[in-house]
């Protein structure tokens, strides 16, 4: 059947920000989808509120809404647009609840809009766990024993121990968990009721310890159906399997076994009723009995499928947008073959093994241990001919900081009930490990079994004690060298051009690159992780995009399943290879590019610079030696004050006594940090002595940063052809310098700018950037304190901003960027000027996990913990300010009960904010101290009670649980005290999804929003850049 | 210890011998299948073949009695990117198979699917690559090549003696899962040797000719007893079966460069458009005519995969509706023939 003719304009629905459980892989759903559905002539629209994607960039749909993703805000559009039909499938769970919402409140059938992808009752049957279990209990499989409870009074008496919750309609199984004891089950049970939007928790049998599985299906309207791909968990039964070390294909199963599931997913899906799309779905089964359990399944696209879809090469999102609109399997083609269709399975040569990346570091205080709901922020896959060299890949591309806590940390420690088959696999890497006793020993033969096993050059290194380069020669000398080997998708049966590769040993070389096309290596940026995600691959797939349209041949290098960029229709050639030394001067060797860019894949590609620059190969753009001029505090300090720009005073030192001298010296507060980090790892604002002595503790070496308390924070994206400078975005931060800048909401243009301000900042990044060598793009990081603007830091690479920047004056930075590294010069860019002066406000907020994290002192401060961010604009700030709070998650109350509790510092400028808030009619609640003072200031204000407080009556605590309060501000003390009364009340704000804003300039800011926002009509990108002017 | 595969044009591939000792002559041919060794290397229809896994790891779970498909190897060997022990690679050896692992399967692959499938010799130990050229030059060619009545049955015997219908099944090679299927689907099964009688045949419910190995063109005896019993009771053609089905209503047969084996090939319906994703395992295939469409089409070479006589109450398939191993989706084809041959004879 070929595609509907009755449908014209098709709206689609992305995730959102990068949240634990929803990243990157659906901006890849989105664009496949856009991608397809454009080509075949339908008008499209999208709606998004993350401006890191590539799903939202203007030429990717015909109208582009980055806008809250409400319910008020996809009805906003879509009565704007009247689009014929609405595709929910591709955007996680966020998107499949907003399609819920939007057609049980009737507004899809009032605006005539057709849900496409999954039918409303689709998507009932999948997602309410009861109406679930009933359809697979009746098409004959069996579920997990359990009961559904909609409250605690609901609880069977009988229930076996341990038993698993799990809340329905939230993502990655957020709220969920596991109760051993009654008493665990009871508090497990009130957070999980509060979290399921439906107050319903489904307790079930726990099947601790079961194998578990996940198939990847496609169905079309012909009742077709397909399996794309089997995914084994190594991590057993009780551990997320977004946090579960996963393999594909299946490799425990016997033919009969794997059949059965095959057969078991197969009735689920169709008496589910997905009949247009792609679905996942959970199995358990009992190793020794084969008894099987059917978990869950999505009727969506999912995490899974984005990773099923890189491990095949069967671009599940494309498919599944096709069968939206009514072809069926056999009519879209298997874009690998060219000439067979997409209604096969693929089958692998190879073992694809993917690794969560967590990151624990960020939340001191929280619980590490694994279980039903998901902590890890990012993936890493491995590709190889053998299981041992695809799990050993994954493993290394997670990029471990060091000492992190993490789950498979070694190869010695592996978590409990892995099979024994991956036990023995794992074991023939760590005796082939231990076998190794001295590097020059090895003969061809031994080196190859090595890296056979997947064994890096910097394992053996570390193993023999010598540097990874002597590895390196050793084994080079012997002649061992990878090969490259094609992704197809069936196993070289059919004919497939594909482009692409993965590295294994001891074979042939595969199809070799050709052509005399330039070429350019483009490095991305790995697994997402805390400081590092979507946005740097945004900025690589638009080099990837901009190199290919001058004329180069576009390489990528990335190992993270879920991006765009490893998407193969991204690249000219794409390489899923870990971003280490061995396999990027591997491929480099292979490629012979003209120039390598590192500038857009953050800090992961930087690490690799020295090492491909003494191997001969051309950094594109900017120099390393600029990267490390500007990484190196010391040498920075020096440049700045060469060239006469301001930086706070700063110090270097090394232990307590030197350092708390230092401090002395510079004058307190200091902002105390390891040199060269990304994403502030380790910074601390201390404002004594003592607290710095303590920072300073380990013994290495530190940076001791004057902290400019009370300053404006300026974040600034600039261009630069190593003559010109082009000042593209000047930024302000609403939370001042002391917050990480990437948790920092931030507003574009600056509002607290004067003229004289913002050139003099121009002035400053004028001087700097040329005098830094960049060629390309720079972000500079200043700060203006009482009329001083100093530079806090340079990056003469691509931001966390630069797509914020990009889409808020509509100049593509990325591609400006590429072309002045291939050599244009700015004024041949004709870039336009007075970026600064366009009639919106635009504010980026950020989104941050602490919901998962209980234990973590949910608190901003210098060390950066979102995950991910949302955009607004708006015509007036506080308008623009109030949306992105909503397309945050935290939308701004108007009316009700406003909690106060400030530290002394903040008191006086916490009256005003009391104020405020009292004329716009909040009754106004805070402890002691500053309700002591806002009633001296002759502010109404009733006292409530801390936790820590002897006395009656309610606390604040019980206060927000019950919901008596619509918003709270609270200041935290100096440090973060994990225990102390601000955490406490912190996290009840947080479990009672109450907006808790932590900085004073941030509750200044909503108050203002508070009072000020406008109604506001979507606006589309589209329009909002041909409104600016030229 | 380690061996060699060297093909007939001299191409050979390195690796480690994990199985029996000697040199295995056969044609090298590829499967797909990612799950079900053991059911390959004992389905009769790989007879006098080498059967390289495009599966990257193969003995992951073992051996278990019960898998096989019939009562002994059939595969002359078997070659593997990554053998895994002990009980596959002990199995193999006990069961005197050569069996190499190490072997850049994919370059194996990919040289077959250009060059075809090509006679070869899996070699574990020293030997001279010279001598052992020789040998697989001077073996027959499969192409031309009889070989049902090596592999099937000398005597009738009764599978399974309880059900309503009551079919017989012609063994040229005969897999288990077909008999397993059409028991467990309630029909009694006897199986007769591959030469039986028409008239013997004719009296069952319904008759099913089986898969099994080597050119179906030289079968020309076996051919001649399918056409005298046409239109005297229902028969359903499995893979060769299918194959002797075409000849015997005046098809032709052909040699595919390198076959078709494995688990994922779909192939469309073409009375319904519903596609199946059907287990393979075929080096020939029926030719095309204008008188009769096919009712099955290959969606990856467009080849025939299934024909139908509703006169003489006879259809067939290429694929392997059993399974055994691959998906079931083609599992009620055999469950159709038991329930239609059962209605018949209640009729």
């Amino acid at each position: 059947m070929p595609r509907r003719r009755d449908l014209e304009s098709i709206c689609l629905i992305g995730s959102g920000p990068i949240v634990i459980g929803q990243a990157c892989e659906f901006d890849y759903s989105g664009c496949q989808a856009l991608k397809v559905l454009r080509e075949d002539g339908f008008r499209t629209i999208v709606v998004n509120s993350n401006p890191a994607t590539i799903m939202t960039d203007p030429g990717f749909a015909d109208r582009t809404y980055i806008e809250p993703l409400d319910f008020e805000g996809v009805a906003d559009v879509l009565r704007r647009e009247r689009p014929d039909a609405l595709l929910p499938t591709m955007g996680g769970q966020t998107a499949l609840n907003l399609a819920v919402e939007l057609a049980e409140s009737g507004t899809l059938a009032d605006l005539g809009v057709e849900l496409i992808g999954a039918p409303i009752d689709v998507i009932r049957r999948a997602e309410d766990r009861e109406r679930f279990r009933e359809t697979v209990q009746l098409a004959g499989l069996r579920v997990p024993e359990s009961t559904i409870v909609t409250s605690p009074s609901e609880l069977p008496d009988s229930l076996t121990f341990p038993v698993i919750l799990r809340p329905a309609f939230t993502l990655g199984g957020h709220g969920g968990g596991t109760a051993r004891s009654p008493e665990e089950l009871q508090r497990l049970l009130d957070r999980a009721l509060r979290e399921s939007p439906v107050s319903q928790v489904l307790v079930e049998e726990s099947l601790l310890g079961w194998d578990e599985f996940e198939l990847e299906v496609m169905r079309d309207r012909n009742d077709n159906a397909v399996i794309v791909c089997s995914i084994e968990n190594l991590d057993p039964m009780g551990v997320h399997t977004g946090d579960s070390v996963t393999v594909a294909p299946q490799m425990t199963l016997s033919d009969e076994g794997y059949q059965e599931l095959r057969d078991a997913a197969l009735v689920v899906v169709r008496a589910v009723g997905v009949e247009t799309g792609g679905a996942n779905i959970q199995f358990a089964r009992e190793r020794g009995t084969g008894e099987l359990r059917v978990i869950e399944m999505n009727p969506r696209v999912s995490r899974s499928s984005a990773l099923a879809s890189k491990a095949t090469g069967y671009p599940i999102a494309k498919v599944a947008a096709k069968l939206a609109v009514g072809y069926t399997l056999d009519e879209i083609p298997n874009d690998l073959t060219g000439s067979t269709p997409a209604s096969f399975e693929p089958t692998l040569d190879y073992v694809v093994v993917k690794f969560p990346r967590f990151a624990f570091e960020k939340f001191p205080g929280a619980d590490p241990t694994l279980g039903t709901q998901m902590k890890s922020v990012g993936e890493a896959m491995g590709i190889g001919r053998t299981f041992a060299e695809a799990f050993m890949k994954a493993m290394r591309s997670r990029e471990l900081d060091e000492g992190a806590p993490t789950p498979w940390p070694t190869l010695g420690s592996l978590p409990d009930g892995v099979h024994p088959w991956f036990r023995a696999e794992i074991g023939r890497v760590t005796d082939a490990l231990g076998r190794i006793e001295n590097v020059h020993d090895l003969v061809a033969a031994d080196w190859l079994g090595l890296k056979r096993l997947g064994i890096s050059d910097a394992q053996v290194a570390e193993r023999c004690g010598v540097n990874p380069e002597v590895v390196r020669g050793q084994r080079r000398g012997w002649g061992v060298r990878p090969v490259y080997r094609r992704v197809d998708s069936c196993a070289g049966e059919v004919e497939a051009a594909s482009n692409y590769f993965y590295s294994t040993w001891g074979e042939a070389e595969e199809a070799p690159p050709r052509g005399d096309k330039p070429r350019v290596v483009i490095l991305g940026s790995g697994p997402n992780r805390i400081g590092q995600g979507i946005e740097f691959d945004y900025c690589c797939v638009h080099a990837a995009q901009s190199f290919r349209a001058l004329g180069y041949e576009a390489v990528m290098v990335n190992c993270n399943p879920e991006t765009v960029s490893t998407d193969y229709d991204t690249s000219d050639r794409l390489y899923f290879e870990p971003l280490g030394v061995e396999e990027v001067l591997a491929i480099c060797e292979r490629e012979l590019p003209d120039g390598v860019v590192i500038q857009f894949g953050g800090q992961t590609p930087l690490k690799l610079a020295r090492a491909l620059e003494d191997a001969g190969f051309r950094i594109l753009g900017t120099p390393f030696e600029a990267v490390d001029l500007a990484e190196d505090r010391e040498r920075f300090g020096a440049f700045c004050e060469e060239i006469r720009v301001a930086v706070p005073p700063w110090a270097m030192a090394q232990g307590p006594e030197q350092a708390t001298y230092a401090a002395d010296a510079i004058g307190y507060p200091v902002l105390i940090r390891p040199s060269y980090v990304l994403g502030g790892r380790n910074m601390q604002v201390c404002y004594e002595a003592e607290a710095v002595a303590k920072a300073a503790a380990s013994g290495e070496r530190v940076l001791v940063d004057r902290f400019l308390e009370g300053a404006i924070e300026i974040d600034v994206d600039a261009l630069c052809d190593g003559k010109e400078t082009y000042v593209a975005a000047v930024m302000q931060h609403i939370e001042e310098a002391g917050v990480h800048s990437g948790d920092s909401s931030c507003v574009l243009p600056a509002p607290s700018l004067d003229r004289a301000a913002t050139e003099a900042i121009e002035a400053t990044v004028t001087r700097l950037a040329p005098a830094l060598g960049v060629v390309g793009l720079v972000n500079v990081q200043l700060a203006l304190a009482e009329g001083e603007l100093y530079v806090l830091e340079a990056n003469p690479r691509a931001s966390r901003t630069v797509p914020f920047a990009s889409k808020a004056i509509g100049v593509n930075l990325v591609a400006a960027a590429c072309r002045l590294a291939a050599g244009t010069l700015l004024a041949e860019l004709n870039l336009p000027r007075g970026g600064q002066t366009q009639e919106q406000f635009c504010v980026k907020a950020a989104v941050l996990p602490f919901a998962r994290f209980p234990g973590a002192d949910p608190v901003l401060g210098p060390e950066m913990r979102s995950t991910g961010e949302v955009m607004a604009s708006a015509a007036d700030l506080p308008t623009a300010l109030a949306k992105a709070e909503r397309a945050a998650g935290r939308p701004l109350p108007s009316e009700g009960t406003a909690f106060l509790s400030v530290r002394d510092a903040d008191k006086p400028a916490a009256i005003e904010i009391a104020r405020s808030l009292s004329r716009l009619g909040f009754r106004l609640v805070a402890t002691a101290g500053t309700a002591h003072t806002l009633a001296a200031a002759g502010i109404g204000v009733e006292h409530v009670r801390k936790v820590t407080e002897e006395g009656e009556g309610a606390t604040v605590v019980d206060l927000v649980r019950r919901g008596h309060c619509d918003l709270v501000v609270n200041t935290p003390f100096g440090g973060s005290g994990a225990r102390s009364d601000g955490y406490l009340i912190r996290e009840a704000a947080l479990t009672a999804r109450v907006p808790c804003i932590t900085t004073i300039a941030g509750a200044r800011a909503a108050v203002r929003a508070i009072a000020e926002a406008q109604g506001d009509l979507a606006v589309s990108l589209q329009e909002r850049i041909s409104a600016q002017p030229a | 210890m380690s061996g060699f595969l060297a093909l007939e044009d001299g191409t050979v591939f390195c690796g480690q011998s994990v199985g029996a000792a000697g040199v295995a002559l056969g044609e090298a041919v590829f499967t797909t299948a990612m799950t079900g060794y053991q059911e390959v290397v004992t389905d009769p229809s790989f007879a006098e073949q080498i059967v390289c896994f495009t599966a990257p790891m193969v003995g992951n779970y073992g051996v278990a009695r019960w898998r096989s498909e019939s009562v002994c190897t059939h595969a002359r060997a078997v070659v593997m990117r990554e053998a895994r022990g002990p009980d596959w690679t002990d199995w193999l050896r006990d069961s005197g198979l050569v069996a190499l692992s190490g072997i850049d399967t994919r370059s194996l692959v990919l040289h077959l699917r250009q060059a075809g499938a090509m006679r070869a010799a899996a070699v574990s130990g020293e030997a001279s690559l010279d001598a052992v050229l020789d040998q697989v030059r001077a073996q027959p060619s499969m192409a031309g090549r009889s070989l049902a009545a090596e592999v099937s049955t000398r005597e009738p015997y009764v599978f399974s003696d309880a059900g309503a219908a009551h079919i017989a099944v012609v063994d040229y090679g005969c897999k288990l899962s077909i008999l397993n299927r059409l028991a467990w689907k309630g029909a009694a099964v006897t199986v007769y040797p591959h030469d039986a009688d028409a008239d013997e045949l004719a009296g069952y419910d319904g008759v099913l000719l089986s898969n099994g190995p080597g050119d179906p063109e030289p079968l020309g005896d076996q051919v001649k007893r399918i056409e005298a019993l046409l239109g005297r009771t229902s028969v359903l053609g499995i893979c060769l079966g299918h194959q002797l089905l075409a000849l015997a209503t005046g098809h032709r047969t052909f040699k595919l460069p390198f076959g078709h084996r494995g688990a994922n090939h779909p192939v469309v319906e073409r009375a319904t458009g519903r596609v199946l994703v059907t287990s393979q395992n075929h080096g020939f295939a029926v030719a095309p005519s204008d008188v009769r469409e096919a009712t099955y089409v290959s969606l990856y070479d467009g080849t025939v995969e299934g024909l139908d006589f509703p006169s003489l109450g006879a259809r067939s398939v290429q694929f392997h509706p059993e399974a055994g191993p691959g998906p079931h989706d083609a599992w009620r084809i055999l469950d159709d023939f038991v329930q239609e041959v059962g209605l018949a004879k209640a009729a």
